[in-house]
């Protein structure tokens, strides 16, 4: 038998159901492996141990009675530690949250635990979601488990801000876990990591109970090792939720059941804007595998045109702060989380020492950036214009669709780079996101897979955009390249 | 647009985060290189265009007027409500005094 | 209207105000969550997670806030937006636990609007005016802060944290403390028979920020305060008052009146800078990102129009109108719904136990209700059991009466007995001997007896001495011993004295 640690979500969901192992087993596997890797990896901020055997054993219990165990039936899964779990420290990866124990559990990993997964514990990630390289969180850097040939032991990034996601799942730390994606924060760290990532049309998934970053692009996903299993998760997750505003009332498709990889009389739009000056010659080749592996399943290739490609991150960056700077406001030491009061300090000294010693410099800078765009005499040359720029982004989107049914593009301009390499320059470091953030910006499922491996040994991803609500145009297509690329790839273990 | 000393600790101020001279000093370049950067929005030609309400078609719920409908959203909850509370008293949330 | 003008040492100054009023909706839950919005809760009892803003969490709008801030619009005659969006006014403050206040400024719900205010209640025709409304928007109330419970600690109650608010933003079209007193006072009458507001302004249903400038008679306006939250409508008056006058003195005094948030103290009866709003002046409004725009369908709009009741402006002219009843008292009559409410059952009860139309039997009523019954259960105090203030009780008293059978001295008495004891009227008018007779033939012989009795009196009112009547219709009810009905008493004398 195959080490349990090796099977994806659909594996381990089938052999528990039929009785090749038992959940309990699965679980007792993966702590292991979590307790074993953390102090390297640095995926986990909360290890929850006790959560996935005690998920486990009502899965077994379930089976025992013959009842169905549920669509993640037997699955330890990582929880990004955005998402509230009720009772288990939830920080955001925030001095400012450290110790916040929620008293309610998120919509989305409330309905993981009802489809029968169990939580491993909570995932490292960049501070409040901001960052591409999981370098911004208050508990350290997450090490990506890949390293570059030949590129000595330089500890790389695992991307952002779902790193400990990323990096979890390609170390087998877990079958899958949950990421969320305001500005490719699910598909750049898939990517940087070899494995599968999708996230879904904004308003699939309830954003209840997560902890917001920006609210009109934050959405949660699946990251796991392959398609199925993401279809797989992502069935589990999404779901019309009255308490979420923004919650699409739709009924949620049969993801796994309608997977196919058969691409014939599927039209791929290829963006031209997307093909920039000095691009890495890897990061092209693949892009070109791409669309042979598509062809090859039986997809019409065309040229498409997203004129406004390149407003879309300076666009992203006022829209994103803007809206984070309100959402974060109520981290201010009054109801939950850190308090600092100097002697003497009055309420408003509270609140700016608070937030100083609590919030990040990634975060501070987002926070004054958006509390700039937004202040008095600015608003309508920042905000409203980065609007307007938006509906034109997402017209750009509209009239794609009408000439192809999805899309492909790299997702991120190169493969993982090395801790530190950017950390010093936000701009080099926003840049990671080029590809990544138009489809968030038009809310539209986007999905990354692995694609291959670049010179240096390290994996590639592949970006796939569909029209919203088209998930399954979305997964198809990136089952089609997950068959032709053949990628098995894994990260030698070192740690 | 560039911003100044005196701009970034405006806005710091009106943010509630308090920054050193450090932060300040280091910032200010920072603000400015990512303004000048996202300022080519200007350049954009948005006659006519409304800026983006719904980023996926849909329309604003109303939920029926219930009390504690759904526990999760319902009253009735001191106890969690104040929980993680740093300073709770008799009930309260507790803060430094406020003269108004 | 108003010459209200504030003399001053270089001369008369005019005051300018506006109003924005705080009314909170009556609903039964929280504008964006499900907690409770009763009044006076434990402290933190009808807080949800939404309304103490914890991580993750996010605003549903209630349906009913909605509706009744659209009823409300179109009780003033303004206009619906079909299309509005909420947006976020961030500042910080204990009170407001998300950071921001979840509010509407550039796209309200209900646009321009207009209140017609009577200045004299004597003389509700005499003079009125018409105070523009510039807009309703919806919004989140903030939390309590108490600053009297420990040395150096204030203590945050969230109970109102997130409950509904109508504010209702007045033009500057107010040009006196008695116009802006009117001015409250319409609205809170209004808002009252819409039923959106219980306009209970001790328990802080209604308040209002009170913009003041003022202004030589006929210049541009001047730079205005807002002094928030005042609670009365006295203390309205008294803030209008005191703070057109500081800025007069200010002016003066070649000061400038500076544009800040001021604070009404009611112990001293004046206004002051209100230092926690210091730097709030920016308050970076955007479109709520959590929210979709709100967009109301026929269906709604049609609904709430349908279920608006008669309303006090209309219910006045018809009182007049139809009824027949003088200004005062139709202005009276409508001023609160509840007196309106009662007058209408009242009025329909008599006019069917009479067999007379409304018109015939509503200045009887209308008298009933505003001065004989409200004397009768002031007089009474705590004797008077109001359970026992039914309409069928008042009825029957107003049909005896004007069927002649007892007199209004008998009718108050009755009353008195009936809110005291809950006993039938007609069974108290027996048992009690509380009867006027209108006996022809006994009434004939006691006239007969007084003329006879006095026959120089009789001969002087002939001569001309008229005022002698009174004194025969007393002597004939002193002999009946108050019982007998003054018009036959009347109508017999009138006959025998030709
Ligand atoms: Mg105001
Ligand atoms: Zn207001």
């Amino acid at each position: 038998m195959t080490e349990l640690t090796e099977l994806g979500v659909a594996q381990i969901r089938d052999g528990v159901a039929s009785g090749d192992f038992t959940a309990v087993e699965v679980a007792e596997a993966f702590n292991a492996n979590v307790a074993a890797a953390n102090d390297a990896l640095n995926a986990f901020i909360v290890a929850t141990p006790e959560k996935a055997i005690e998920a486990a054993k009502a899965v077994d219990a379930k089976r025992a009675k013959g009842e169905a165990p549920g669509k993640m039936g037997g699955v330890p899964i990582g929880m990004k530690d955005l998402f509230a779990t009720k009772g288990v420290q939830t920080t955001a990866a925030s001095h400012i949250l450290e110790g916040f124990a929620p008293e309610y559990e998120s919509t989305v990993s409330q309905r993981l635990w009802d489809a029968g997964a169990g939580m491993l514990g909570k995932l490292n990630m960049d501070q409040f979601a901001m960052g591409s390289s999981n370098e911004t969180s208050h508990f350290g850097d997450v090490v990506n488990p890949w390293r570059a040939a030949g590129g000595g032991n330089a500890g790389l990034a695992p991307g952002g801000s779902s790193g400990g996601s990323s990096a979890a799942v390609a170390a087998r730390l877990c079958p899958a876990a949950t990421g969320t994606d305001t500005g490719g924060s699910i598909r750049q760290p898939a990517a940087f990591t070899g494995i599968t990532g999708i996230k879904p049309t904004y308003g699939r998934c309830s954003r209840w109970g997560i902890v917001a970053f920006a609210s009109s692009l934050d959405q949660a996903g699946p990251m796991a090792r392959d398609t199925r299993d993401c279809a797989i998760m992502l069935e589990a997750m999404a779901g019309f939720d009255p308490k979420d505003s923004t919650s699409l009332d739709m009924d949620v498709p049969a993801w796994e059941a309608n997977l196919s990889p058969d691409m014939k009389g599927k039209r791929v739009g290829i963006p031209r804007e997307y093909r920039m000056d000095g691009m890495d010659a890897d990061i092209v080749k693949s892009w070109e595998d791409g669309v042979t592996w598509l062809r090859d399943a039986g997809a019409e290739i065309v040229d498409i045109s997203l004129p406004h490609t390149k407003y879309a991150l300076p666009a992203y960056y006022i829209i994103a702060p803007a809206e984070a700077s309100s959402n974060l406001a109520r981290y201010d030491g009054v109801r939950y989380g850190l308090r600092e009061l100097p002697d003497g300090a009055n309420l408003q000294d509270m609140y700016a020492a608070t937030r100083s010693a609590g919030f990040g410099a990634e975060v501070k800078r987002r926070i004054l950036i958006g509390t700039y765009v937004l202040s008095a005499g600015f608003y309508d040359a920042y905000y409203t214009q980065a609007q307007k720029v938006r509906t034109l982004i997402s017209h750009d989107f509209r009239n794609a669709f009408a000439e192809c049914d999805v899309i492909l593009a790299p997702t991120a301009p190169s493969a993982a780079f090395a801790l530190g390499d950017k950390s010093d320059d936000p701009l080099a470091m926003y840049l990671n996101d080029v590809f990544a953030v138009p489809a968030s910006m038009a809310g539209l499922p986007a999905m990354s897979v692995p694609a291959g491996l670049n010179r240096d040994g390290l994996p590639l991803g592949l970006q796939i955009i569909g029209n919203a609500f088209d998930e399954q145009g979305v997964l198809n297509a990136g089952l089609a390249i997950e068959q032709r690329a053949g990628f098995t790839a894994k990260p030698e273990k070192w740690w | 647009m560039s911003v100044d000393t005196a701009t970034v600790a405006k806005i710091a101020s009106l943010a509630r985060i308090k920054l050193s001279e450090e932060e300040l000093a280091a910032m200010v370049p920072e603000l400015n290189a990512i303004l000048g950067w996202v300022e080519q929005l200007g350049e954009v030609d948005v006659s006519g265009i409304e800026p983006m309400t719904a980023v996926i078609e849909n329309h604003l719920r109303l939920r029926a007027d219930e009390i504690d409908a759904d526990p999760l959203t319902g009253g009735g909850k001191r106890d969690a409500v104040l929980a993680n509370a740093p300073a709770a008293e008799h009930g309260f949330f507790g803060v430094p005094k406020v003269i108004e | 209207m108003s010459t209200y003008r504030i003399q001053g040492a270089t001369g008369e100054w005019e005051v300018v105000i506006g109003l924005e009023v705080h009314a909170q909706v009556v609903s039964k839950s929280k504008l964006f969550s499900g907690a409770a919005t009763a009044f006076g809760a434990e402290p933190n009892a009808q807080v949800s997670l939404v309304d103490a803003a914890m991580p993750g969490m996010l605003p549903v709008p209630n349906r009913e806030c909605i509706r009744q801030a659209v009823r409300t619009g179109m009780a003033i005659d303004a206009q619906i937006n079909k299309w509005s969006r909420f947006d976020r006014k961030n500042y910080f403050y204990a009170d407001l636990p998300q950071g921001y206040q979840i509010s509407q400024l550039y796209h309200p719900l209900v646009g321009e609007g207009r209140i017609e205010i009577t200045l004299d209640e004597k003389d509700p025709e005499g003079s009125t005016k018409t105070v523009g409304i510039e807009r309703i928007h919806v919004e989140q109330d903030a939390g309590k802060l108490m600053h009297d419970q420990h040395p150096t600690m204030s203590y945050v109650d969230l109970n109102r944290s997130g409950v509904a608010l109508m504010e209702i933003v007045s033009r500057p079209d107010m040009r006196s403390p008695a116009e802006a007193g009117a001015y409250v006072r319409k609205l809170r009458t209004i808002l009252r028979y819409v039923g959106s507001c219980d306009g209970n302004m001790e328990e802080g249903s209604m308040r209002a920020d009170v913009n003041v400038s003022v202004r030589r008679p006929g210049e541009p306006f001047g730079t205005r305060t807002e002094t928030k939250n005042v609670n009365s409508v006295r203390f309205v008056m008294q803030t209008i008052e005191h703070e057109a006058q500081r800025q007069v003195d200010v002016i003066e005094d070649g000061g400038t009146v500076v544009q800040e948030t001021r604070l009404f103290d009611p112990n001293t009866g004046t206004t002051r800078s209100m230092r926690s709003k210091e730097d709030a002046h920016d308050y970076r409004y955007f479109p709520d990102p959590d929210l979709l725009p709100l967009e109301l369908d026929d269906d709604f709009l049609a609904e709430c129009r349908a279920s608006l009741p008669e309303l006090p402006d209309a219910k006045r002219h018809r009182y007049e109108g139809d009824l027949g009843l003088t200004a005062y008292n139709a202005g009276e009559l409508t001023a609160e719904v509840e007196t309106a409410a009662r007058f209408e059952t009242l009025l329909a009860e008599t006019a069917k136990g009479q067999g007379k139309s409304e018109k015939d039997v509503a200045t009887q009523v209308a008298n009933w209700i505003l001065s004989i019954a409200p004397g009768v259960i002031n007089a009474l105090g705590s004797d008077a059991d109001l359970a026992n203030n039914t309409p069928a009780a008042n009825a029957a008293i107003l049909a005896m009466q004007a069927k002649g059978e007892i007199s209004g001295g008998q009718a108050k008495e009755i009353y008195e007995i009936v809110l005291k004891t809950g006993r039938d009227p007609a069974e108290i008018a027996d048992a009690e001997g509380l009867k006027q007779t209108s006996d022809t033939g006994a009434i004939e012989a006691a006239v007969d007896n007084v003329l006879a009795d006095n026959p120089d009196k009789v001969e002087a009112y002939k001569g001309g001495k008229d005022k002698l009547f009174g004194f025969f219709v007393g002597q004939t009810m002193k002999a009946m011993q108050g019982k007998a009905n003054p018009q036959v008493v009347n109508d017999l004398l009138k006959q025998k004295l030709g």
